[in-house]
């Protein structure tokens, strides 16, 4: 039997009517990688805010190393060895690895600068975690920053670590090394829980394994007992078949085409750079890439929200460059975009279904009023066909609706104009594996009719399955066009690092 | 003890908190006039009393309440758009100087076409007034809570200007005013109520109509929830911004000239009497709703007609009775606070073990 670090005891945690967490119990050992798996708003997040001390529980117990406590602020869980790494990193651009890592901890007005270096080598080197510790955060890459937060939590003494959506962020081999540094730390003694929806990241890390849905808890698996299958079950309630469909390609014809383009960021380096490609019709482009390498400013380009400042975009032979989306629509071009940020982009938070579907149809209205009746309709007939649950289409807010929801109304009416191009950035992130196949039906439901889309994802596994063909973006440059019949993860994984330049293929 | 967000109430819950509110204000006030030794069930019956009392008192209130409505209904577009126009003091100032300027040069045209030329130049003068810091915002992203208000200052001036250089009266014995305006540009009478207050009621109904049913009314609500939204649907920002403000600042401009026209019967320094702010209140107290703030705009001109009377009646203090007006205003802008949020208290259990 091993050593219990942590024991969490019937934890109930109620947000306004929502029950986020009902009577869920946890125990971490020492040594062993633990995986939290749930769906979105499954409880994961708000069990870890828990123990690191960010929220009060409202009904349980927890004990650590075997004794009851009160974890009434972060202060006290680092206090305790109970260390959080969040997935959105919390660090000081401007400063170095080192004086972040002391931030806040170090309380002494002089520091020994060389002593402090000495001591921060000493810890990375135990660890297997790679860092300079005076190099500036803004040098650094993702993946280094994330060693720098893994490092301040176990500087400041954790040996219970908490990661939120560690790989989100990460190529394949730098998640490789993240595992590396995770299984030094379980030899050293530490307790590490991840929190993940990612099952193959489950099945090749974890030892044990605690599913959580809706807030509830619903076992805790030996990892060599369990399987991929058996997990989503649990995670979604019912069995689910995972495999995407793919149906063959359409027309292929060419309906657009970047030619050179390069686009600048507000400090004048390239958010673009040079980028060319061709979309065609019945096919679905995808694309890759780590955060942050171009993709936001790819889709806004394209949909003429974002200024180039060389090339040409061709839709069908005609140059569209420097129209703006009301230009656009005027044209007569029949696009969609569904942007990353739903409610602060591709819809009106606070407004209904109706005038949200409007958004995109009141242009079209003769005269200076307007007409709710034919977008009414619109609404009734997209929330029928893709099963909408709202109580109303006139009057509920859409940010009341949950995540899938949301996503259904924007997609759905993006679709309900019978596009040409679509374009999607990271459209099922957030959404429950349910409402993520839905998504992909419908997608793949465009391309039987010949629509051109463009899908930026993130999970590799997806896109390796969705789409026909992947682009892969590093730094803001095509890395490379790959066939996805032709191509696997570790190549992918490479460009995405740029590190490699696979052949253009079209 | 921790503050936490609460989950949306319904629309009948808010407003039963809203008179909550009310109420706890009136218990509040009534703990005042005690200290006072008033009896304050007496004193709030006074000031009903002082406020709708009688014809005299009734349409006191109401010529206080056009104004204060017409300036709400203005700034209430802008706020929508979320472009905070704390300049519609200057705006009333500038229409009212607008329409002065034909009623006291132009009095022999035929009195309906004289009244329409004044109400059209004091929309065109309040429009532009709002243009000019509406064209920097657009332009160079100006801020524009400061200079909405910084050209209040300027406005104002300009008048106290005319009236004791430019305009001043010679006739009026070095008094310094500017002369009255002539019969046929003062604005009729309908039931003894100059027709400001049909102008109102039209006005409920135009901005509703602009606000709910009309593209630019759709517009500028996309526009004050996201412009990130506005840009994506293809929505010409600027434009609507210009196009928008013309319109807000056009109403408050109007509204010199009712003052003008219906009240003073010429143009002076004390026109507006502060109810380009008071505006600002009851605009936000309204939910920015153009009918609901028909009926906040009412309450508020009887509370302060109801201050002024029992001001005179009892020989409290006016400033007994601002009290009185601050105390409800406080308790409702209190309210929006529980609306959104609870207080949660905690305590220690027994047995728990202090980490």
């Amino acid at each position: 039997m091993n050593e219990i670090m942590v024991e969490m005891q019937n934890i109930s945690k109620v947000f306004g009517s929502v029950q986020a967490l009902d009577s869920v119990n946890l125990k971490l050992e020492k040594g062993k990688v633990h995986s939290l798996l749930g769906e979105n708003g499954a409880g994961k997040s708000s069990l870890m805010n828990i123990l690191s001390g960010i929220y009060a529980p409202d009904e349980g117990k927890i004990f650590i190393k075997g004794k009851e406590v009160r974890l009434n602020s972060p202060k006290v869980a680092i206090d305790l060895g109970i260390g959080m790494i969040h997935q959105h990193f919390k660090l000081v651009d401007v400063l170095t690895a080192k004086e972040n890592i002391i931030a806040g901890f170090d309380r002494n007005i002089f520091i020994n600068q060389n002593k402090l270096t000495e001591k921060i080598r000493e810890v990375s080197q135990k660890y297997g975690l790679e860092i300079d510790p005076d190099k500036k955060i803004y040098d650094m890459s993702v993946a280094e920053k994330q060693r720098v937060e893994i490092l301040k939590v176990l500087y400041r003494g954790a040996d219970i670590l908490i990661l939120d959506e560690p790989t989100a962020v990460l190529t394949p081999q730098e998640t490789d090394k993240l595992f590396d540094i995770i299984r030094n730390m379980t030899l050293l003694g530490c307790a590490v829980v991840i929190i993940t929806h990612k099952l193959n990241e489950v099945m090749e890390i974890s030892d044990v394994v605690t599913v959580l849905r809706k807030g509830q808890y619903i076992d805790t698996v030996r990892k060599d007992d369990t399987n991929a299958s058996d997990l989503t079950q649990m995670m979604v309630g019912k069995a689910v078949d995972l495999s995407i469909e793919r149906p063959p390609l359409g027309e292929m014809k060419e309906i657009l085409k970047m030619n050179k383009l390069t686009a600048l960021k507000n400090d004048k380096t390239k958010a673009l750079d040079n980028i060319d490609f061709s979309m065609y019709s019945g096919e679905i482009l995808g694309v890759a890439g780590i955060a942050g390498s171009g993709q936001k400013e790819l889709c806004e380009v394209l949909a003429g929200l974002y200024p180039v400042s060389k090339g040409d975009i061709i839709y069908e032979g005609t140059s569209i460059l420097g129209k703006n989306p009301s230009d656009i629509i005027k044209m007569g071009i029949s696009m969609s975009f569904v942007p990353e940020d739903r409610l602060g982009m591709g819809l009106v938070a606070s407004m209904n279904i109706v005038d949200n579907i409007l958004l995109k149809d009141y242009q079209k209205q003769e005269g200076m009023l307007i007409s709710r009746k034919p977008s009414k309709e619109k609404a009734g007939r997209i929330v029928e066909k893709l099963n909408i649950m709202t109580p109303s289409t006139d009057a509920h807010p859409v940010r009341l609706l949950s995540g899938g929801n949301i996503q259904k109304v924007l997609l759905g009416r993006e679709i309900a104009s019978n596009p040409h191009v679509i374009i999607t950035a990271y459209p099922t992130r957030g959404l429950d594996i349910g409402s993520s196949y839905l998504v992909y039906d419908l997608l793949n439901e465009q391309k039987k009719k010949n629509v051109a889309i463009l899908y930026v994802g993130e999970d590799l596994d997806v896109l390796l399955e969705l789409c026909d063909r992947i682009m892969v973006l590093y730094n803001g440059r095509v890395t490379g066009i790959v066939n996805t019949k032709e191509a696997d993860k570790e190549t992918l994984g490479l460009m995405m690092s740029g590190a490699y330049s696979g052949e253009m293929k079209s | 003890m921790r503050i936490a967000k609460r989950s949306e109430l319904t629309g009948n819950r808010i407003l039963l908190v809203r008179l909550a509110a009310v109420a706890g204000a009136l218990v509040f006030g009534g703990i005042f006039l005690l200290i006072l030794g008033q009896n304050p069930f007496v004193i709030y019956g006074s000031m009903i009393n002082g406020g709708l009392g009688s014809f005299f008192r009734f349409r006191e209130t109401i010529n206080t309440t056009i104004p204060l409505l017409l300036t709400s209904l203005g700034v209430m577009i802008a706020f929508k758009m979320k472009f905070w126009n704390i300049g519609a003091e200057g705006q009333i100032y500038m229409g009212a100087f607008a329409a002065s300027y034909f009623a006291l040069n132009f009095s022999d045209l035929p009195k309906p076409i004289l009244l329409i030329v004044m109400a059209v130049a004091a929309m065109v003068m309040g429009g532009i007034w709002l243009l000019i810091p509406a064209w920097f915002k657009s332009k160079f992203g100006t801020n524009e809570t400061l200079f909405t208000l910084m050209l209040n200052y300027v406005a104002i001036k300009w008048v106290t200007y005319l009236q004791y250089s430019l305009w001043k009266d010679p006739n009026a014995m070095g008094f310094p005013k500017i002369a009255s305006f002539t019969e046929n540009a003062l604005i009729p009478k309908l039931f003894g109520i100059h027709i400001g207050w049909i102008i109102s009621l039209i006005f409920i109904y135009l901005v509703y109509m602009f606000l709910s049913h009309t593209k630019t009314g759709y517009e500028i609500s996309v526009i004050g929830e996201s412009e990130n939204t506005a840009r994506y649907a293809g929505i010409d920002i600027k434009k609507a911004i210009l196009k928008t403000m013309f319109i807000s600042g056009g109403i408050c401009g109007l509204v010199g000239m009712i003052q003008a026209s219906g009240i003073s019967g010429t143009l002076s320094v004390d026109l507006s009497g502060g109810v380009g702010f008071t505006a600002i209140i009851t605009a936000w107290l309204s939910g920015l709703n153009p009918i609901v703030v028909g009926i906040v705009s009412f309450l508020f001109a009887m509370l302060q007609q109801g201050g002024s009377y029992i001001q005179t009646a009892y020989q409290i203090p006016s400033s007994a009775a601002e009290i009185l007006q601050s105390l409800i205003l406080f308790f409702v802008l209190a309210s929006e606070f529980v609306i959104r949020y609870k207080v949660v208290l905690k305590f220690k259990a027994k047995g728990e073990v202090e980490a």
